[in-house]
């Protein structure tokens, strides 16, 4: 609360709405379509109390930065940036801005209930980052999210607005990790401008004990590209929603998903693509490892409306359940308005593909190896179309790391 | 968009051919719905307490529902008050045998198509009519008695088989089992009755005509088909009303029970009057139909062409409890003008090797707009269950809107689903080719559409597929682009 | 040695091995033609062990081991390979993944030692070379995209790696055009020795030009109906498979 008593009077005023809001519209329940698979609204951790600044945080969690440009946030709270930023890119905190930057806010669900809302009534450091027009960035920009919660439960809400110039190309790692009881409810904003070009990569590896719900809402202009890579192995329940918005012609939307889930965990994987303008693409394909009592669930909907003609979407989930406790939910949907475009959409749950697991026994290699290496090539492909090598190899690691407990227990 | 896309468009507007009234005196209760009209209803059906005391039941539960609001559905609000409850053509003593029926209502379904007498065109279809609130005739009685089958109106055999209608009537649709269906278990005016002894395979496929004909008249019929171990049986449903500028509601509820090793075959062409191209007027179709798959290796198959209705709620589903047991659900639902369709299946898997198939086409023309909605679960216990769904949109001209919302969850390991859904436009190469050929626009449009259809159409029993064919280039006359 | 004596099989409770007797001395090539549907494939899958197929009677000896009571990685182990005649697509798992895998399972099962990435690449790289497999498809998952002919390669790839003792080549030659079918038989020829036995099954005699045969097994109806020289495969060629649909039904 430390840091809005001295920001400006815009941003109160935004609290202050998002409030107000909270108080009359509340948060969303099972009743919800939208969270009829995840039910957080009844959940403990909506009390938890908001974080303090932290005074001397634990940082072995966050990975060496190597060539990165690292943000490292704790709680919620700016712990470190490097004092100087690759030439194109500036970085302020929103209670720093004398005024509202642009756009910030509206992408998010205007209406009903929110966690964005939550949100927007409660972060503490938001930050807004800049990348000039045709600036070209060599090496990624990192910014991880670390929850401590050492002592009792703590709750923050992580805040980002990120603004693509024109042309600009760029690389984001978005990493989540910390420790203890913690609820982590992130919102990340991403303008990307004409011609301009993302890659996003998220890597969810939160605590075991955590919560955390992400949303990351994007806007994205004529010809511009987005492709992210979302691996999500940690926190005992979590969500990641992705809500783009095709707005100028020529756009291009794509995700790749992994998700490996044990004990009892739950994660969804919510994504809303909104085609609004013609010849723009999307693709999403999601890849889940089930095992234990956890649940997955997938949403995948794709709006196409009247003015996107020639609108080319696909969406795809997979699922392995490996226990009989194991649960998935998959709701993959279309809603088209627009007659000129190719759409489509695939789900599958079951278990290992028995004639590939045929054929590898029948060159020698044993039910567990075979069945491993094929579980392990399932989510790892995903992993794959990171084009940094070094992001790839650690998301591969995470995604190992938890697979192995599965073996473990198999 | 081509020249000869436009041109098509232009052509005449669809015609709805059944859309004529039957003059006739009907009986009916007074407008409105309270616990006097539900005792109306039960009283001129001579019914049992029982039946009467599940009705107000059924009755004051509504009263507490309301109207669920998920579907992707825009309609003005419906005033229950406002309609008739019961009508029925106005007879004596009630038919004893066609020669008894009003010649009128004969020549009705002769212009429907309908040959109720047993010489005509169908022959071997055995065909009960339902007229508004009553069934008028049930054609091939005798024959279907000999071999123990009964097909018989509801009303018929609340009074002579009590004890089969208390065991299994709600068994599968309760009577709270949601706001139409509710209201339907309290105003259910008549509708058909099914049993099927074991072993016995229906010689003939049994088939229910219904028709709306009264103004503002609501039509609730209740169907109820039991099939009992081994038996066999193919169950045919056709609709028809009269054009009018008022939208009449239509609720109807269908049970089916299979027993071990039995088959049901459910097939409906539902051809409603769909309103005019404007959307004024046309039938509200909110059904709930369900089998259940209760005995081992039983199984259930829905097929439905929909292309009637300006508003089209209705879920034909299977509970699959037995092992081994099957469901599958095909189905063509065709949307233009203003109509709206949202429609699909649930499969809930229980027992252990269950299979469920969904295919679904949706065409969907001018502004309409065409939701597929199904829900696909294995439970825990379905062991090896597998479902594999195919559904595909097919969207002609630039107004309307073709939508998927699957719903599909697992908690088997070792159960299987694959769900696959497709849109697109109907493909321009494939019409000029046929056109190439010298087919004209709207014949090559005809033929991709049945194409886009078939393995749905090839479902139906033969006296029906041909219909159906024809229906669906009607339904999309005038609209093609 | 390969004897199987009497061996029926059943799929879904249908009967398609109906009695099977056939002996495979080692060093020798024995070919197994038939019609389709006449339980060819099937005998395959039952030699390598697949889930689904019901033993119901009969024996399986290789090596004096009962081929039948081993999971179908002990057989492979064993030395027995089946090559496909569809060949799985696996995405995800590479090429070089999956041979070495492999390949040092079965080098463990014989008590040889394990190959390092190294020793293990250079391998690969040395047979792939003489198979004429592209250096590509090493890298590239497991089958995935492959055509009908590169799968076949990639198949005789893993015979010349995993240096089995007992070859069953399951219609290999089908979807292949005449230079691939070419290059895979030189492939097998290359692995004839006095210690290696081969089952070529197949539907048409061309294969068996390359491949030539010490005996020639006739299969119809699930039962072998005629035995005789690589000459009886050519004299099918002239008369088919008619005279024997009938005898078996």
């Amino acid at each position: 609360m430390s840091s809005a008593l001295s920001s400006p009077a815009w941003l109160q005023s935004l609290r202050q709405t998002a409030r107000d809001r909270l108080e009359s519209d509340g948060l969303p329940g099972r009743r919800d379509e939208a969270w009829k698979y995840t039910d957080v609204g009844r959940l403990e951790v909506m009390a938890y109390p908001l974080a303090e600044r932290p005074g001397s945080p634990d940082l072995t969690a966050a990975p060496a930065s190597g060539e990165r440009t690292q943000l490292i946030l704790v709680n919620g709270f700016l712990h470190s940036a490097p004092a100087q930023l690759p030439a194109g890119v500036s970085l302020t905190r929103l209670q720093d801005a004398q005024e509202v930057p642009a756009l910030l806010g509206r992408l998010l669900p205007e209406q009903g209930k929110s966690f964005a809302t939550m949100n927007s009534a409660l972060f503490e450091d938001g930050l807004v980052l800049q990348i000039e027009a045709h600036t070209d960035l060599e090496h990624p920009i990192e910014l991880i999210s670390l929850g401590q919660a050492d002592g009792p439960p703590v709750a923050f809400h992580p805040r980002l607005l990120l603004v693509m110039g024109k042309g600009a190309r760029a690389t984001l790692v978005e990493r989540h990790a910390g420790q203890g009881q913690y609820f982590s409810n992130s919102v990340a904003e991403l303008l990307l401008a004409e011609d301009s070009c993302l890659s996003h990569y998220v890597l969810q590896d939160e605590a075991m004990t955590a919560v955390h719900l992400a949303l990351t809402a994007l806007r994205q202009d004529r010809g511009s590209r987005y492709q992210a890579v979302l691996v999500q192995t940690g926190g005992r329940l979590s969500r990641h929603e992705m809500l783009p918005f095709l707005e100028g012609e020529g756009a291009s939307f794509s995700i790749e998903g992994a998700y490996v889930a044990r004990d009892q965990q739950h994660i969804d994987n919510t994504t809303f693509v909104v085609h609004r303008a013609p010849g723009c693409q999307s693709q999403q394909v999601f890849k889940g490892v089930l095992a234990e009592a956890s649940r997955g669930v997938f949403q995948g909907s794709v709006l196409v409306e009247r003015t996107a003609q020639k609108t080319n979407a696909h969406q795809l989930s997979k699922a392995l359940l490996l226990s009989d406790r194991a649960e998935m939910d998959a709701k993959p949907e279309l809603e088209i308005y627009a007659d000129d475009v190719k759409c489509g959409h695939g789900a599958t749950i079951g278990d290992i593909d028995e004639n590939a697991l045929f054929y590898l026994r029948a060159r020698g290699i044993d039910d567990k190896t075979a069945r491993q290496l094929l579980i392990n090539a399932f989510v790892a492909e995903v992993v794959e179309s990171i084009a940094d090598d070094s992001v790839r190899a650690a998301f591969l690691a995470a995604l190992a790391q938890h697979l192995s407990h599965l073996e473990a227990t198999a | 968009m081509s020249d000869g896309m436009d041109q098509v468009r232009t052509l005449a507007d669809q015609k709805y051919k059944y859309g004529f009234v039957t003059d006739i005196e009907a009986d009916v209760a007074p407008k409105g719905l309270n616990e006097d009209i539900v005792a109306f209803i039960s009283a001129k059906k001579g019914e049992p307490d029982w039946l009467l005391a599940w009705r107000l039941k059924a009755y004051r539960l509504w009263l507490t529902q309301s109207e669920p609001t998920w579907g992707r559905l825009h309609h003005a609000p419906i005033d229950y008050q406002d309609s008739y409850y019961y009508s029925a053509p106005k007879r004596k003593d009630g038919p004893k045998s066609l020669d008894e029926v009003d010649p009128k209502l004969l020549e009705t379904y002769e212009k429907l198509g309908v040959p109720l007498h047993e010489r005509a065109i169908l022959a071997g279809v055995a065909v009960d009519a339902v007229f508004d609130s009553v069934s008028v005739a049930t054609t091939y009685k005798g024959k279907l008695e000999e071999m123990g089958v009964i097909f018989t109106s509801m009303s018929e055999a609340v009074a002579k088989h009590p004890e089969l209608v208390r065991k299994y009537l709600g068994s599968v649709v309760p009577y709270a089992d949601n706001y139409f269906a509710t209201l339907n278990s309290a105003v259910f005016t008549d509708g058909s009755f099914v049993y099927v002894p074991p072993g016995v395979r229906c010689p003939m496929e049994l088939s229910t005509y219904f028709r709306i004909n009264a103004q503002n008249t609501g039509q609730f019929e209740r169907t109820l088909i039991i099939a009992d171990r081994g038996s066999y049986v193919s169950y045919l449903e056709g609709c028809t009303a009269p054009m009018r500028d008022e939208n009449q509601l239509h609720a109807a509820v269908v049970e089916l029970v299979a027993l071990d090793d039995a088959e049901i075959k459910y097939s409906t062409v539902q051809n409603w009057y769909p309103g005019d191209e404007n959307g004024k007027g046309g039938i509200y179709n909110f059904v709930t139909k369900r089998g259940a798959c209760r005995g081992r290796a039983s199984r259930i198959s829905w097929t439905q062409v929909e292309t009637g209705s300006a508003i089209t709620w209705k879920y034909p589903s299977c509970i699959l409890q037995g092992d081994d047991s099957v469901g599958e659900f095909y189905s063509v639902a065709i949307t233009n003008n203003y109509q709206q369709a949202d429609t699909g299946t649930k499969m809930i898997h229980l027992g252990r090797n269950t299979r469920s198939r969904i295919v679904s086409k949706g065409v969907s023309a001018g502004h309409a707009d065409n939701t597929y909605r199904g829900l696909v679960r294995i439970m825990p216990k379905a062991e090896r269950a597998r479902n594999h769904t195919q559904c595909d949109s097919l969207l002609i001209g630039d107004q309307c809107g073709a939508h998927t919302t699957p719903y599909i969850e697992s908690r088997n390991p070792t159960a299987r689903l694959e769900h696959e859904a497709t849109t697109s436009k109907i493909s321009e190469d494939q019409l000029f080719y046929a056109r190439q050929r010298g087919l004209s626009q709207e014949e090559a449009v005809a033929l991709i559409v049945n194409g886009f259809c078939r393995e749905v159409l090839q479902q139906l029993p033969m006296e029906f597929a041909v219909e159906a064919q024809k229906l669906l280039a009607i339904s999309l006359e005038g609209s093609v682009g | 040695m390969l004897e199987i004596k009497n061996l029926q099989a059943t799929i879904d409770g249908k009967e398609i091995l109906k009695g099977i007797d056939l002996v495979i001395p080692d060093g020798e090539v024995h070919a197994i033609m038939g019609p389709n549907g006449s339980g060819k494939s099937t005998l395959s899958y039952v030699l390598a062990g697949r889930d689904g197929y019901q033993v119901t009677g009969g024996s399986a000896h290789y090596r004096g081991q009962d081929l039948l009571a081993l999971n179908t990685e002990e057989r492979a182990r064993l030395g027995v390979f089946l090559a496909f005649q569809y060949p799985v697509e696996i995405p995800g798992v590479t090429g070089i993944n999956f041979l070495k895998t492999a390949v040092n399972a079965v080098r463990r099962s014989r008590g040889e030692s394990e190959l390092d990435a190294m020793q293990f690449l250079k391998l690969a790289r040395k047979k792939a070379k003489e198979l004429g497999v592209g250096e590509e498809m090493l890298r590239r998952a497991v089958n995935t995209g492959f055509s009908g002919g590169e799968k076949k390669r990639y198949e005789a790839l893993q015979m010349a790696l995993l240096e089995p003792s007992l070859l069953i080549l399951d219609e290999t030659d089908s979807g292949l055009d005449i230079d691939a079918l070419k290059v895979v038989s030189e492939g097998v020829v290359a692995l004839r020795s006095p210690k290696r036995a081969m089952l070529v099954i197949t539907h048409y005699q061309r294969i068996l030009d390359y491949i030539i045969p010490d005996r020639v097994h006739v299969l119809a109806g699930g039962k072998i109906v005629q035995s005789g020289s690589k000459e009886l495969a050519q004299e099918l060629e002239r008369t088919g498979y008619a005279q024997f649909t009938g005898q078996a039904a």
